[in-house]
């Protein structure tokens, strides 16, 4: 067949069975195009046939016959057709190559962060300009509804296109945007910097591990059990030897290591041999590599496997119970975590009044658009390396080294760019499947997950429930916190220990209370492991007692508002796990920052109490409130947990620098964080300091990323590294110019030594000249943390928040929309404005979808939500105004002041939402997400 | 995004019953819990599909159909039937027949006295069509709901009907607006009332692979006409409507003179509620008639719970109400035509 793609005649067949996607990215090379679902759900395979947007993986190849195909790769330089509207195309001085307006725009917006759904808004929205280039933001929110973004950017992709929108129309440069700085920027700190991996994400050129082709690559399955719990009792794989094309198949008695993996206990089977348990639906039990996909994944249809069916637990409050079968060795218990302070029945004994309710969390997924893929490659000395997007590079060499029985160095992980991890590309995924089958084959062997196998297979968030009970004085003050947990850890443990204790030590809120006592049983069952995901625990924890303090505050008849600020943690006050709060507790600060904007907001609008229900003209079958809530959220492992990050910093003759570290990119902006941070040092430009990451051959263990730590740990090498660096060439200047250290100063990408202006490229030769390396490589450990249970600081530093928001709902369906929300983040210092932008949006979209849209459904241990469209997360219409204040209250250790903000914006979304449900229709919403059929009942039943 | 769930489904020409929706639902027993996903089991060694042919006409889709060794498939927009391919919800086929090249399946226009939309139309054609929004405004409606934006630039009204679910959001507003399909085999063409082109759920009483949808027809909307698309979501889980609603009247003076109520999924097949229409016809519009026509419509339903998308009582619940609504949003539409 004949097709145009991207203006140039292609002459192609299309193959049996092949889709446009397909005929795009593995026969053209067109890797720009994204596969997300394979479901026509996320968008982000979005290519434009005949000038309309379709979703290419379920397009057939075939039907392109005699179209037009654009893709994100000939955006910028397709040339204007018959049928086409003339393009605008901007050179960017700024950004130095060529682009469509739209590119830039997403580029320079902060529109991009994790980037792999970008092709696919930017091919929407440029459907959509070429159609209506007046677009406003309702056409907008219209046109792209389902192109998903999970970093949740929404707001500034929306803005993006309006910036685009506008340039293309008037023929100008695009518009800057609107950031909220830091409110004392340094020379680059605090100030708009673009991503240095933008605008490989913007046209396309940007690899993700699935976009990789080795020669002779193999394609390698995994055959799951597809039962949540049982006994192998065989395995065939007989039938598939003799299937052409299958070069390796292998059971647990072929793994030359460690049958095992994990992140704290390695109670996970790389495979599942025969007599041995199968603990979950995902477990693996043989893997396959062969030529081809097709055969691969014909090959795992062969694979016969008996099961002697055992009893499926699936939740954590029977896996209590003595009777139930024992799923690991340990028992069912992975931890009993506790929290005590002070006295609980003398805080009991003190309160005027006590109250009580048990809440319930649902499992969610993290749904990073990227699904999981591994690709294994020995190489010709014997090594083999890994190219994954993983959240934790060195844990997983040390993973796959153990499996292979070789020594770590052996290994090498070269991480690749992320399609969002979330916390859910910390657990080993296909890597060491990857690894087993190339060392079995001596070949590359690529294992991408389908979006079916994404969500059956890895960690989950856990479901909780949480019983609270809360006694206060009659002025609401706190005097004493009681809570009991249970966490469905699933089969695995994961990081089930430490985000549970998460959800156990954040169970009784940002709040200075005497009296604490939490019991949380965190309970291995046969659902899908639950790990890590953004919120770690915290969020759970605090759904349950910032749902609890609106149900005090009404009891005590005081304002939510006032209430949290008579219990709020300051400076000076103890936490549950007795830490004394030295400094940076911005609580307040968030709190009144909110407070002032909602009150300015509901006086403008003639709205008094903002927490009781006001009307929509022309619409009695609607109802508006707001909701109020707070949050903390620790910044780092803590816990006693050693916690260091390394990092090198090279100066190179052309004057550039390079800074490495191996701690992992997801989107989340730590690449630009690094390259402000030594920008800073040497008061040079940012785009003169390029990064390096996730390379455990090239850049230092950065430690995992997790726990909103890298801008904090890792951000504090690259300082301290940068810092080092400079003294080294101070020094070597001091001493070849003959001036004294401190009289040199660093400056544009030069050092001035008395009047020279030595550009710092020369330094090079200089220092070599001395014997010197231009390099410095500093391994930064964060201030020693203390055990749960020991007193002390558990934590070096925390995150604040405060957020109201606005809910409108229908009393007739019961269904919720989020309208506004006022956020207010103490994150010490705004390092990187676009990046901090970028988080608050995603933060506030993913608690939106936690509370309303998001649930992973498991019955008797096998999911509901196999595919994604059973899993809705907030598209960009469900998006509320968010209107956002940085609150910064510096912590001593942190890199000029900085901590976390990764985790904490989703927190208070959530348990605000419900509280402005409450205020808006008068049902309390203890379980989530929140069900509109059971509002509707609530209503019915109160006769509202 | 997707039209639909993967319960299994017929395709525009193609009679199959939904062995796999008894999967979904937990009836097939097996002796252990299984997840069934092709993830999980391994895939047919077959390609999904292999030959593929873009027909020009209608004859020769027919033909293709009729003649290709093995199984064969028509394929309109395709966004449901690829899926149940690459899921393994519908077994590989020798040959696919694509029919939106189709010039007489792709037309929309008025045809001696009827609005004629072809079957390969696209949802998104239809929502923003002239035509259609002006006679046809409830079609127009629903279309614009179907999917998102890039499934509705190749999903084609025909592949919505063609499923033959009971709340399939097209169907149900071709059913209110009493339209007839064209249904062509090698041996001729047939009209078939929407009524009567429904077997019983995902079953349509088109014959497989000796007939196919060409397209609907239409009345064209008289002065004092008009019509109206109402449905009721949920924001978790599944992306099928819990309930749909189109009402087309006809009004005079206060009163209702004509009106047909099409309400999904109220039954096992789409399907017109005419003991409500009966109720309202010749009726004032007011809130005593209205009342009674919910309790008629409520009678004559019968209403399923649907795992993790709706109970049996929040339908019963939403029933009364999306009718009230969407009566409203048609009674107005009649009223503003006769003023203006």
């Amino acid at each position: 067949m004949n097709l145009l793609v991207n203006d140039k005649p292609v002459e192609i067949e299309a193959q049996p069975g092949e889709t446009l996607a397909d005929l795009l990215r593995k026969r053209l090379g067109l890797t720009g195009t994204k596969i997300g679902c394979e479901e026509a759900e996320c968008g982000a395979c979005t290519v434009l046939v005949d000038g309309e947007p379709v979703v290419s993986c379920t397009y057939p190849a075939a039907r392109a016959s005699g179209k037009d195909v654009l893709t994100i790769e000939g955006l910028a330089t397709v040339t204007p057709s018959s049928h086409k509207r003339v393009r605008v195309r901007v050179r960017s001085d700024e950004l130095g190559v060529e682009l469509h307006p739209l590119q830039e725009a997403f580029i320079t917006h902060g529109a991009i962060q994790c980037g792999f759904c970008t092709p696919g808004q930017i091919m929407t929205a440029y459907a959509l300009l070429e159609k209506n280039p007046d677009a406003t933001s309702e056409d907008i929110r219209k046109a792209l509804k389902d192109t998903l973004c999970r970093c949740a950017g929404y707001p500034s992709i929306e803005n993006a296109i309006l910036a685009a929108a506008e340039a293309m129309r008037l023929g100008r440069p695009v518009p800057h945007p609107q950031v909220d700085l830091s409110a004392e920027p340094l020379h680059t700190i605090g100030e708009v910097t673009i991503r240095p991996d933008a605008i490989a994400k913007a046209n396309g050129k940007a690899k993700f591990t699935d976009d990789l082709v080795f020669e002779g690559m193999l394609f390698g399955r995994v055959k799951r059990a597809g039962v949540p719990h049982a006994i192998v009792k065989r395995i065939d794989i007989e039938k598939m030897r003799s299937l052409p094309g299958v070069r390796a198949v292998l059971t647990a008695d072929d793994i030359p290591g460690v049958n095992a993996h994990g992140i704290v206990i390695n109670d996970w089977p790389s495979l599942v041999g025969v007599g041995e348990r199968v603990r979950y639906v995902g477990d693996a039990v043989a893997l396959v590599a062969a030529d081809d996909e097709a055969t691969a994944a014909e090959a795992l249809r062969l694979i016969e496997v008996d099961f002697e069916a055992q009893e499926a637990i699936d939740n954590p409050v029977q896996a209590r119970e003595a009777s139930v079968p024992q799923l690991h060795d340990r028992g069912n218990l992975l931890k009993h975590i506790k929290v005590r302070k002070g006295d609980l029945a003398q805080g009991f004994a003190d309160a005027d009044i006590v109250l009580e309710h048990t809440y319930h969390t649902q499992t969610t997924d993290h749904a990073f658009l990227e699904p999981e893929c591994s690709i294994a490659r020995p190489t010709e000395d014997g090594r083999m390396e890994i190219y994954v997007g993983s959240q934790i590079p060195y844990n997983d060499r040390h993973q796959v080294a153990r499996a292979l029985d070789w020594p770590e160095e052996r290994v090498r992980v070269i991480g690749q760019l992320m399609g969002g991890g979330f916390g859910g590309k910390e657990d080993i995924a296909g890597q060491i499947h990857a690894a087993l089958l190339a060392n079995a084959t001596n070949r590359p062997v690529k294992v991408l997950f389908d979006r079916h196998e994404s969500l059956i297979v890895h960690p989950k968030r856990h479901a909780t429930q949480i019983r609270v009970k809360v006694g206060a004085k009659k002025d609401g003050r706190l005097t004493a916190v009681e809570a009991e947990l249970f966490g469905d850890t699933g089969a695995y443990a994961s990081l089930g220990e430490k985000v549970m204790g998460r959800a156990t030590t954040h169970s009784s809120g940002p709040y200075d209370v005497p009296h604490v006592r939490a019991d949380c049983y965190a309970m291995y069952t046969n659902n899908p492991p639950a790990g890590a995901f953004r919120g770690f625990g915290a969020l759970q924890g605090q759904f349950a007692i910032e749902n609890m303090m609106d149900r005090l505050a009404e009891a005590v008849e005081v304002d939510p508002v006032e209430l949290r600020r008579v219990n709020a943690l300051k400076v000076g006050s103890v936490t549950n796990t007795g830490q004394l709060l030295r400094e940076s507790v911005g609580l307040m600060e968030c709190i009144d920052k909110v407070d002032q904007e909602l009150r300015r907001l509901c006086e403008q609008e003639g709205i008094g109490d903002p927490f009781k229900p006001h009307g929509v003209p022309d619409a009695p079958h609607l109802s508006r409130s707001w909701g109020f809530a707070v949050a903390y959220k620790n910044t780092g492992l803590g816990g006693g947990a050693p916690d260091k990050a390394g990092a090198e910093v090279e100066l190179y003759a052309d004057g550039t620098m390079e800074v490495r570290t191996a701690s992992a990119e997801l989107g989340q902006g730590l690449v630009t964080v690094l390259q402000m941070v030594v920008a800073e040092e040497f008061a040079m430009p940012s785009r003169q300091v390029n990064v390096r990451v996730m390379d455990t051959d090239l850049t230092p263990d950065g430690g995992p990323t997790t726990a909103s730590r890298q801008t904090y740990v890792t951000g504090n090498a690259a300082r301290y590294a940068a810092r080092t660096l400079r003294e080294a060439i101070t020094t070597t200047l001091a001493e070849k110019y003959d001036q004294p250290p401190d009289e040199i100063r660093f400056e544009e990408g030069l050092a001035q030594v008395n009047g020279h202006k030595v550009p710092l490229g020369d330094v090079v030769d200089f220092m070599r000249a001395e014997g010197r390396e231009p390099r410095a490589m500093y391994e930064y450990w964060a201030p020693e943390t203390k055990p749960l249970g020991e007193g002390g600081d558990m934590h070096f530093a925390f995150s604040f928040a405060a957020q109201a928001v606005e809910v409108e709902v229908n009393t007739r369906t019961g269904e919720v929309a989020v309208l506004r929300v006022i956020a207010a983040n103490d994150v010490g210092k705004a390092l990187n404005p676009l990046g901090l932008q970028g988080q608050i949006e995603g933060g506030v979209v993913m608690g939106v979808g936690h509370a309303l849209t998001e649930n992973f459904i498991v019955e008797k241990g096998i999911p509901f939500t196999d595919h994604l469209a059973r899993y809705r997360m907030p598209n960009i219409t469900q998006t509320p105004e968010i209107i956002s204040f940085i609150v910064e209250h510096p912590t001593g250790d942190g890199p000029y002041g900085a901590k976390g903000v990764g985790e904490i914006v989703s927190i208070p979304t959530i348990p605000a939402i419900t509280n402005a449900i409450y205020n808006a229709v008068g049902v309390r919403v203890d379980r989530l997400p929140v069900d509109q059929e059971f509002i509707v009942r609530e209503l019915g039943r109160s006769g509202k | 995004m997707a039209i639909r769930d993967r319960i299994g489904g017929v395709q525009i020409g193609g009679r199959r019953s939904l062995t796999l929706a008894a999967t979904a639902s937990g009836k097939e027993k097996s002796p252990l819990e299984k997840c069934r996903h092709p993830s999980v089991l391994g895939a047919d060694p077959m390609n999904l599909w292999k030959h593929y042919h873009n027909a020009q006409t209608v004859t020769d889709a027919l033909q293709v159909l009729a003649e290709a060794p093995g199984r064969a498939c028509l394929i309109a927009g395709g966004t449901d039937l690829m899926l149940d391919l690459q899921q393994g919800n519908h077994p590989p086929v020798h040959t696919l027949v694509d029919v939106t090249a189709i010039p007489e399946m792709t037309a929309l226009e008025i045809r001696e006295g009827e609005l004629f939309i072809g079957a390969s139309v696209p949802h998104a054609r239809i929502t923003t069509s002239p035509l259609v929004r002006e006679h046809a405004a409830a079609l127009a409606t629903a279309c614009g709901l179907i999917g998102g934006p890039q499934v509705r630039n190749t999903a084609t009204l025909g592949g919505n009907v063609g499923h033959a679910l009971p709340a399939a959001d097209g169907t149900i507003a071709l059913t209110a607006l009493d339209a007839e399909a064209e249904v062509a085999s090698l041996g001729g063409r047939r009209r078939v009332p929407m009524d009567e082109l429904f077997l019983g759920p995902g079953e349509s009483s088109l014959e497989a692979r000796r007939e196919l949808l060409v397209g609907f027809y239409l009345p064209l909307r008289g002065p004092n006409q008009a019509s109206a698309f109402k449905r009721v979501m949920r924001p978790q889980g599944v992306a099928i409507a819990i309930l749909n609603a189109a009402v087309w009247l006809q009004c005079d003076d206060g009163r209702i003179t004509d009106v047909h109520i099409a309400l999904g999924p109220s039954g096992p097949v789409p399907r017109r509620l005419r003991n409500a229409e009966s109720v309202l016809r010749d009726q004032p519009y007011d809130e005593v008639v209205v009342g009674q026509a919910v309790k008629a419509l409520l009678e004559e339903s019968s209403f399923r719970t649907s795992r993790h998308r709706s109970t049996q009582a929040y339908r019963h619940h939403m029933a009364g109400i999306l009718l009230e609504e969407t009566l409203a949003l048609a009674w107005q539409a009649a009223r503003e035509r006769i003023s203006r």
